[in-house]
């Protein structure tokens, strides 16, 4: 059954709001401008492209999640999921996941491609790409939170961003001390093993919250 | 399927208060009343949607009560004035999501497809459907997957005279088979059917 519930999700998470493509494009479009604004000395941009380039994951991460439940509430799928078989905890979860699969990933893999390309040290591929990842798993989650809060209020998205933003703070403050720490030469386990504790922390207290708005914006 | 004592609000309205009925196996009732009397928020109360301000549903099956939770999420379908169809995806994968969603399998989705007329519609996209069509495409989950009881809430509304009496079908062979209907409507339903009246509160 979860199976049925993920083949939808994903298929809708792919179609919602440009997807994927627009995540990354937003990603790129931002690591471009970057220069720009700091201006272009190789130096400067090396040391900062591993905060810049959480930053920028962060804010990509957030495009999409307005549509993440407020589709199924205005087109009444959400009585539908309501009346199915699994609890609306685990229907929330997999809406995350399915999430995190189709923005989530190409995100954590085109995150080390703009963050090199901003200066950071190419050995620093693998970890950024397991930390985007593991931060993508807290956006989405925190994101999917933030957006059934958001349900049945009137221009949603914007809420949206002030609910869920400084909630990923920590992962965007583990995730850059992780990179700094690995081009600086100073260990970065802890930092990355904070962010995995967060993400999973999140993965497993936002999904009841996510059901309570849900049944609180239906009623 | 008992409703007890039920008293339920919209905002700082008070619809109903002290409102008791019991549906049983095999029988259909119709809901009838005014504009804003009550009758979406009864349903949307049997299926757990909202919360009434006092009082209970109590679903019993063959052996005893079930729990109301269980009863909602195995054993009940709800078709509203939304019928939660994505308008981006196509018709056939709607159905199939909504069908095996509720209980029920590819094969019996595609038969009642068959049945409603729809299998040259499956292939579209569901925003192209007209209301008639989604609504068939709803009544198509109903008879696809087995729940007993279901709250049809202006069930005919969209659909021309031909349907309407195909959908006519379909709850009469629910209804021998042990389904429960509850059913709010402003025109009577193509079957027999008994007809509860809410009055709407002052």
């Amino acid at each position: 059954m979860i199976g049925v519930l993920l083949r939808r999700e994903l298929a809708l998470a792919w179609g919602r709001g440009g997807g994927a493509a627009l995540a990354v494009g937003f990603l790129a479009c931002a690591s471009v401008m970057l220069p720009l604004s700091l201006g272009p000395e190789p130096a400067r941009l090396a040391r900062v492209s591993g905060g810049v380039a959480w930053v920028v994951l962060a804010l990509a991460s957030l495009l999409s999640l307005e549509r993440m439940f407020e589709r199924d509430f205005e087109d009444g799928a959400l009585d539908l999921l309501c009346l199915g078989p699994l609890p609306l905890e685990i229907v929330a979860t997999v809406k995350c996941l399915a999430q995190w699969m189709v923005v989530g990933a190409p995100l954590a893999l085109a995150t080390p491609i703009a963050a090199i390309a901003l200066g950071a040290k190419p050995q620093a591929a693998p970890l950024l790409a397991l930390a985007a990842a593991l931060g993508g798993l807290a956006f989405a989650f925190l994101g999917g939170a933030g957006a059934a809060l958001a349900l049945a209020s009137r221009r949603g998205g914007l809420l949206i961003a002030l609910i869920v933003l400084p909630l990923l703070t920590p992962p965007v403050i583990f995730g850059g001390a992780a990179i700094e720490n690995f081009q600086t030469g100073l260990p970065w386990i802890t930092p990355l093993a904070m962010l995995a504790a967060y993400a999973l922390a999140a993965a497993a207290l936002t999904p009841f919250a996510m059901a309570a708005a849900c049944r609180n914006a239906l009623s | 399927m008992r409703i007890e004592d039920i008293c339920l609000a919209r905002g700082e309205r008070r619809l109903l208060s002290g409102f008791t009925e019991t549906v049983r196996t095999g029988e259909a009732v119709a809901l009838t009343g005014p504009n804003g009397a009550g009758k979406t928020t009864l349903l949307r109360a049997v299926a757990g949607l909202i919360r009434p301000e006092s009082g209970a549903v109590r679903f019993d099956g063959a052996d005893g009560a079930i729990e109301a939770d269980d009863a909602r999420r195995f054993g009940c379908h709800l078709l509203g004035h939304q019928d939660g169809l994505k308008s981006g995806r196509s018709a056939g994968e709607e159905l199939d999501f909504q069908v095996r969603w509720t209980g029920g399998t590819a094969e019996a989705a595609h038969a009642a497809a068959r049945r409603l007329g729809l299998v040259r519609l499956l292939g579209l996209p569901v925003r192209a459907l007209s209301a008639g069509q989604r609504r068939r495409l709803a009544l198509a989950r109903l008879a696809a997957s087995p729940r007993s009881l279901w709250l049809l809430d202006e069930p005919l509304a969209p659909l021309d005279s031909a349907h309407r009496a195909l959908a006519g079908e379909l709850m009469v062979e629910h209804l021998a088979r042990g389904g429960l209907i509850l059913a709010a409507v402003h025109d009577p339903l193509p079957i027999a059917a008994r007809e509860v009246r809410l009055a709407g509160a002052a």
